[in-house]
C-alpha cells in the first residue's frame, strides 16, 4: 500500500573535491535544509553518526563551511554481511550572500541534526523602501 | 573482520571499502520486504549474533516502533523535518514521511535479549541468536 508520503532513498553524494584530502577516504555531503526568518538565516544538516564535539563550523570570506566527523569505533569487531549505504565523514560548504555576524552563529547538535543560526549583520538586514 | 581501527589513517577507508564491498549483496535477497526502500539498513555479524544499523537522523524515539518475531524484525516510523510556518525556504533536502520495513535474518531471534540503541541519530539493534538456534557439540559415545 503506497502512501503519498512515501519515503524514498537519496543516494548518499559524494563531495567534489576541490583540494586532497589528507586522509585516504571518502566524504559525503549532509543532506540540508535552509532557510530565512527574521533576520536569521538557518542551516539544518543531517549528519548521522556525527557527535557533537566533532563539528566544525566557520564562516571566512563570505563561506560557511561545515564539517563533521564520524565516529566508526563503534563499527570495530563488526563483520558486513549485508549493506546498503556507506559511511564517512561529512563536509559542505555555502556562499553566503547576505553579511553573517559570525560572532553570534549559534549551533546546535541533536540526533544527528545540526543546527545553525546565522544571524544577518546589522548592514545586511533587509530594509523596506519605501517609493515615493 | 573489520579493524582494530586504532587511530591509522586508513581505517575509515578500510571501513568505507569493506561496506562497498557488500553493497546490494544477495546475502537478504527476497527477504527484505518494505512497503519502500526507507530507511536504508546495514547487516553485520558480531560472533553468533547480528547487529543492524540504520541511520535516522532527528527521529524523535516516540515515533520508531520496532517489533521482533521469530527471524524477523520490523522497523517502522515517522520521520520528520518540519519549521515554523512563516519562513522562506531557500533550499529543501531533508526528507519526512512514514515508513516501515521489515527485515528477515537467517536466524531465530532471541527476542527477549533484542536491544536497540538511538545515538547522534543512528538507531542500533543487536540481535541475539536464539539459544535453541545455537549450534551443538554432540559427544560420541
Amino acid at each position: 500500500m503506497a502512501t503519498a508520503q512515501e519515503l524514498q532513498i537519496k543516494q548518499k553524494q559524494e563531495v567534489e573535491k576541490k583540494e586532497e584530502a589528507t586522509i585516504p577516504a571518502r566524504t559525503f555531503v549532509p543532506t540540508t535544509d535552509i532557510y530565512e526568518k527574521g533576520d536569521t538565516l538557518y542551516v539544518v544538516m543531517e549528519m548521522p553518526g556525527v557527535d557533537k564535539n566533532n563539528v566544525d563550523v566557520r564562516v571566512e570570506d563570505g563561506i560557511l563551511k561545515v564539517e563533521g566527523r564520524l565516529d566508526f569505533s563503534k563499527y570495530e569487531g563488526l563483520q558486513p554481511v549485508y549493506t546498503e549505504y556507506n559511511v564517512g565523514h561529512y563536509r559542505r560548504s555555502f556562499d553566503i550572500t547576505s553579511r553573517i555576524d559570525s560572532n553570534k552563529i549559534e549551533a546546535e547538535m541533536e540526533d544527528g541534526v545540526l543546527s545553525l543560526a546565522l544571524p544577518m549583520a546589522e548592514s545586511a538586514k533587509p530594509r523596506t523602501i519605501r517609493v515615493k | 573482520m573489520i579493524g582494530p581501527f586504532g587511530n591509522t589513517f586508513d581505517a575509515l577507508l578500510a571501513l568505507q571499502e569493506a561496506l562497498e564491498g557488500h553493497l546490494s549483496s544477495d546475502w537478504l535477497r527476497g527477504s527484505t520486504a518494505s512497503r519502500g526502500p526507507f530507511p536504508p539498513i546495514n547487516v553485520f555479524e558480531q560472533g553468533d549474533n547480528f547487529v543492524a544499523i540504520i541511520e535516522l537522523p532527528g527521529m524523535n524515539r516516540n515515533d520508531l516502533e520496532i517489533q521482533a518475531k521469530e527471524n524477523t524484525i520490523r522497523i517502522a516510523g515517522r520521520k520528520t523535518a518540519s519549521y515554523a510556518e512563516d519562513i522562506s525556504i531557500h533550499r529543501r533536502e531533508r526528507v519526512a514521511g512514514e515508513f516501515d520495513r521489515t527485515l528477515t535474518l537467517p536466524i531465530q531471534i532471541n527476542t527477549e535479549r533484542i536491544r536497540a540503541e538511538y545515538r547522534d541519530g543512528v538507531l542500533a539493534i543487536f540481535v541475539p541468536r536464539a539459544e535453541s538456534d545455537k549450534p551443538r557439540t554432540i559427544k560420541i559415545s
